[in-house]
């Protein structure tokens, strides 16, 4: 099972801390792979708030046909992280080529347009590339979007944060995901690593989705460019997400309702029965079913957990006003914040959506069985 | 016959019937039980003579021949005559003496049935054992890398819906705005297929839909029945049990003049509507209700005369058009109701049914679909039709999910498969075959009869006699003196046994496959079959 560990701090942190509590949990998941998210970001970065950035895999041929495509859009490189890997080959981790993180200045035609507009032609933009890249096999691109950067890599957590120099001082980041994988499939594609991103939605899972054919099927047939790629059973939990939230216009307490909707019996004494009836019929094909801890952050920086219906996965979230980590083990948690309450640690069970909002200040419990802040 | 007269064609000898019986003499009791219960008195008591012969080692003269006779069965040879091989006459003898066998050659009866050129119309169903949804497996188990589920103890909820499903962004909107919502309606994904009040006898009737209410009511299975073609006894009309009941309207309207009279007497709107515009035991062709089981209630019920058949016409003849079918007549139904109850049609399965779907999607009152394969039973049809029309369930359910996942519309317009479920035995296996495969949930009628009511009937072409009113169980005869033999309470407690332990086999296999809190509705990841061709076609995988 692969493991999982987020954290929110008040002040910017470097990965390395996310990939010292996954080195911590190292029994539960076999140095295969890792994925990190990076938002709300430091150094550098904090300067460039609105600016896309561009994470990716590019081999130079890849490099070139980007900055060319780039360019035609009208995008103009306004900073860069170099990471320069070292010469000799680290065991378990591939040769590529270019690792890019790369804050774009917009296209003037660009100028006036509304929020909604740019956000789409950003996805448009990121899917593009995806789309170039797959064709010729030399570029893979994770996000495209301000104030966000993501890696992945095979290979032992730690031994890829040093061969990536995670350490550095000019990537830092406030809000941080880290998945290290458990293999369970031997052709690893990076596409199918997680976390997975869109439009500022970010999830990573460990567990098997065992309804996956249905939800993508679903997912798919939306008519919504974005909701593709599926080499992951668990890249659909980041699309729930921002179907939920940004296709229906929902709040984060629906998104469980929406997933791991309510047993009848019990549905019919919530509060918001007919609202959550109409929800879970219509959005049926969307109940995950498998065992699943869900991590994931919203573009405003809120972390959250939520837990499959038989809450089948560990997880627990603890720490102290300022920082909060979200770990699929207590290890993880010990090694990043060991300064905290422990008796406030908190285990999110099957009703239960772990939030902490971006001010930092505590760990919210939203029970399903509560009544919705319902936007309607 | 004697050897000397000359024989008609249709003469047969007894190795020529499908089935012969086999007596034994030193057996039987004589007691007549077996003649009496025959439902087509293939058997009579018969008498034998016997020649002896006693030769002499001495003289010739002492030779002596002496006749004997005896009393014993006869098995008639004449064709409305010909055992059925119901074997009732094994069931009430008392001493084993009696049994039919089948034939093992080509019964040369086959040929004879159509006697003053009057084709062979029978009940029951395609008599051939082949079934593709018994090939399909379920493969994808979760094996460590996601943990099986308890099928005893995890929490499932093994529930369809019928209705019109609105898409979520609309469903919100109009939750909003306080519009329209469909009706929609949480119900058990087995679900009891139309056997018309007529087709079927009255203690029948009585015992699936008492049988319906303890499931509902005393067991929490949202169960559902449909009434078939043939109106609703006016006292469930005004009970509170009608919303367990699908009421059926089909092209012969029979019973619907009662319907539509008690709309203002009734406590409970029912479930649903069902619009019947074809059945897979005999696509393109009516419902037929032959003159033997007319009776007075059938008649009084049916609104229309005693004693004569009832075929109704293959199409719904006030509608030339699908626009006319699917606009007019879902909208009139639903109207009825004040829109608060689901109306949808049931088709025979046809290369042609995507079409009728197609156009279903561009209607917001069309509630689901339901598509009754080739494998479907009947209480009467033309054996033609039962043996040749139609198109199998499998591909056809596939084909029309597979296209709704095309427009998105596949958690919009439930569909529902009905035919050759369980024929075979494997109901649970079959039903959830078909529901990884797209459909919402499964119809069945010829299982319910043969579990719940012992109907007799397998596909081996066994008895079969549903048109004739002669049911020697009672089931689709409107003879009190047949119908008596079944008792409805013990009906009612098959039908709870059926369904009890139908979920628990559905459990054990979705629970494997690690699903539980939702009915798996196409899940074809899970399927496999040792087919290529089925498998390419279905677009499940491979195995062997
Ligand atoms: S098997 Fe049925 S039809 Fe044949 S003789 Fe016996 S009772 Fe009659
Ligand atoms: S037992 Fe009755 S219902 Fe069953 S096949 Fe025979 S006649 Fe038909």
């Amino acid at each position: 099972m692969c493991r999982l560990f987020a954290l929110t701090s008040k002040e910017p942190v470097s990965p390395m801390e996310a990939i010292k509590a996954l080195d911590v949990m190292k029994e539960g998941h076999d140095g295969s792979g890792v994925g990190i998210m990076l938002r709300d970001l430091g150094g550098p970065f904090e300067e460039m708030k609105d600016a896309p950035i561009l994470s990716g895999i590019f081999t130079e041929d890849g490099i070139r046909r980007l900055d060319l495509f780039m360019m035609d859009q009208g995008f103009m490189t306004k900073y860069k992280v170099s990471i320069k890997v070292p010469k000799t080959n680290t065991s378990g981790i591939p040769r590529r080529g270019l690792y890019l993180i790369r804050a774009y200045e917009y296209p003037e035609s660009w100028d006036g347009l509304d929020k909604g507009e740019v956000e789409r032609r950003l996805m448009m933009t990121r899917l593009k590339i995806r789309e170039m890249g797959e064709e010729k096999r030399d570029m893979i691109v994770f996000s495209f979007w301000p104030d966000t950067i993501m890696l992945k890599e095979l290979g032992d957590p730690m031994d890829v944060g040093h061969y990536l120099g995670l350490d550095r001082k000019d990537l830092k980041a406030r809000v941080i995901m880290a998945q290290g994988r458990q293999n369970t499939n031997y052709a690893i594609d990076l596409y199918a690593c997680h976390p997975f991103f869109i439009k500022g939605f970010t999830t990573m899972t460990n567990g098997e989705n065992t309804a996956f054919i249905p939800i993508r099927d679903f997912l798919s047939s939306r008519d919504y460019p974005g909701y593709t790629g599926y080499h992951s059973d668990s890249e659909v939990f980041a699309h729930i997400l921002h179907y939920t939230m940004e296709g229906l216009g929902l709040g984060l307490d629906t998104y469980k309702h929406v997933m791991t909707p309510l047993q009848d019996k019990t549905l019919e004494k919530h509060p918001d029965a007919p609202f959550l009836k109409h929800l879970k019929q219509s959005c049926r094909q969307l109940i995950i079913d498998g065992p699943n801890c869900v991590i994931g952050t919203l573009p405003d920086n809120t972390l959250f957990m939520a837990q499959d219906r038989k809450k089948l996965r560990p997880g627990v979230v603890g720490g102290r006003p300022g920082m909060f980590a979200f770990s699929s083990e207590i290890c993880g948690l010990d090694a990043v914040i060991p300064d905290r309450d422990k008796s406030r640690d908190i285990q999110p069970m099957h009703l239960d959506t772990a939030i902490v909002s971006p001010d930092r200040q505590e760990v919210k419990i939203c029970r399903q069985t509560e009544p919705l802040a319902l936007p309607l | 016959m004697s050897a000397n007269r000359t024989i008609s064609p249709s003469t047969l000898s007894l190795k020529d019937l499908p089935w012969q019986i086999d007596w034994k003499k030193d057996r039987c009791t004589l007691c007549g039980q077996c003649t009496a219960v025959c439902p087509v008195q293939a058997i009579e008591l018969g008498v034998f003579r016997k020649r002896n012969l006693v030769t002499s080692i001495h003289r010739v003269e002492d030779n002596q021949t002496s006749f004997e006779t005896f009393y014993g069965i006869r098995q008639k040879t004449t064709i409305p005559e010909a055992c059925i091989g119901c074997a009732m006459c094994a069931m009430v003898c008392p001493n084993d003496a009696i049994e039919p066998t089948p034939s093992t050659g080509t019964p040369r009866f086959r040929f004879h049935q159509d006697q003053d050129g009057e084709p062979r119309k029978r009940g029951g169903r395609r008599n051939t054992t082949e079934s593709l949804l018994d090939q399909i497996k379920f493969i994808r188990i979760s094996m460590l890398t996601d943990p099986a589920l308890d099928a005893g103890r995890h929490e499932f909820e093994m529930r369809s819906l019928l209705g019109r499903v609105l898409p979520p962004e609309e469903n919100m909107r109009r939750l909003r705005t306080h519009g329209w919502i469909p009706p929609v309606r949480e119900i058990y994904p087995l679900i009891i297929g139309g056997m018309s009040f007529g087709a079927l006898s009255p203690t029948m009737w009585e015992g699936l839909q008492m049988g319906v209410a303890y499931l509902n009511e005393e067991l929490g299975m949202p169960v559902r029945i449909s009434t078939g073609e043939g109106g609703c006894p006016p006292r469930l009309l005004r009970s509170r049990f009608l919303k367990y009941v699908i009421l059926q309207i089909a092209s012969g309207y029979f019973g619907w003049d009662e319907i539509i009279h008690a709309i203002p007497h009734m406590k409970e709107d029912p479930c649903a509507i069902e619009i019947k515009y074809g059945q897979g035991a005999k696509p393109g062709d009516g419902g037929l209700l032959m003159w033997h089981k007319v009776n007075k209630l059938i008649a009084a019920i049916r609104g229309v005369p005693q004693g004569i058949s009832l075929p109704s016409p293959p199409t719904h003849q006030t509608q030339y058009s699908i626009e006319e079918s699917v606009a007019k007549m879902i909208q009139s139904m639903s109207m009825a109701w004040g829109f608060r109850v689901p109306v949808y049609p049931k088709i025979s399965a046809s290369s042609t049914s995507l079409a009728v779907l197609n156009n279903l999607t561009r209607n917001d009152f069309a509630s689901g679909l339901a598509i009754d394969g080739e494998d479907g039973g009947t209480g009467a049809a033309y054996s033609v039709s039962m043996d040749h029309m139609g198109h199998p369930i499998a591909s056809c359910i596939r084909d029309n999910y597979l296209n709704l996942v095309k427009i998105g519309k596949q958690n919009e317009i439930p569909i529902f498969a009905g035919g050759g479920i369980g024929k075979n035995g494997n109901i649970a296996a079959n039903a959830a075959a078909l529901i990884m495969l797209g459909a919402s949930g499964v119809q069945i009628g010829k299982y319910v009869m043969q579990a719940a009511a012992g109907c007799i009937g397998t596909e081996k072409e066994r008895c079969n006699v549903c048109n004739l009113g002669i049911c020697p169980k009672g089931i689709t005869s409107q003879d009190p003196r047949l119908y008596r033999r079944l008792d409805p309470e013990a009906v009612a407690q098959r039908v709870v046994d059926l369904f009890v332990s139908f979920d628990m086999e559905l459990k054990k296999i979705v629970a494997p496959l690690g699903r539980s809190t939702s009915l798996p509705i196409g899940m074809s990841d899970a399927l496999g079959i040792n087919d290529y061709a089925a498998a390419e076609r279905l677009k499940i995988k491979y195995v062997v």
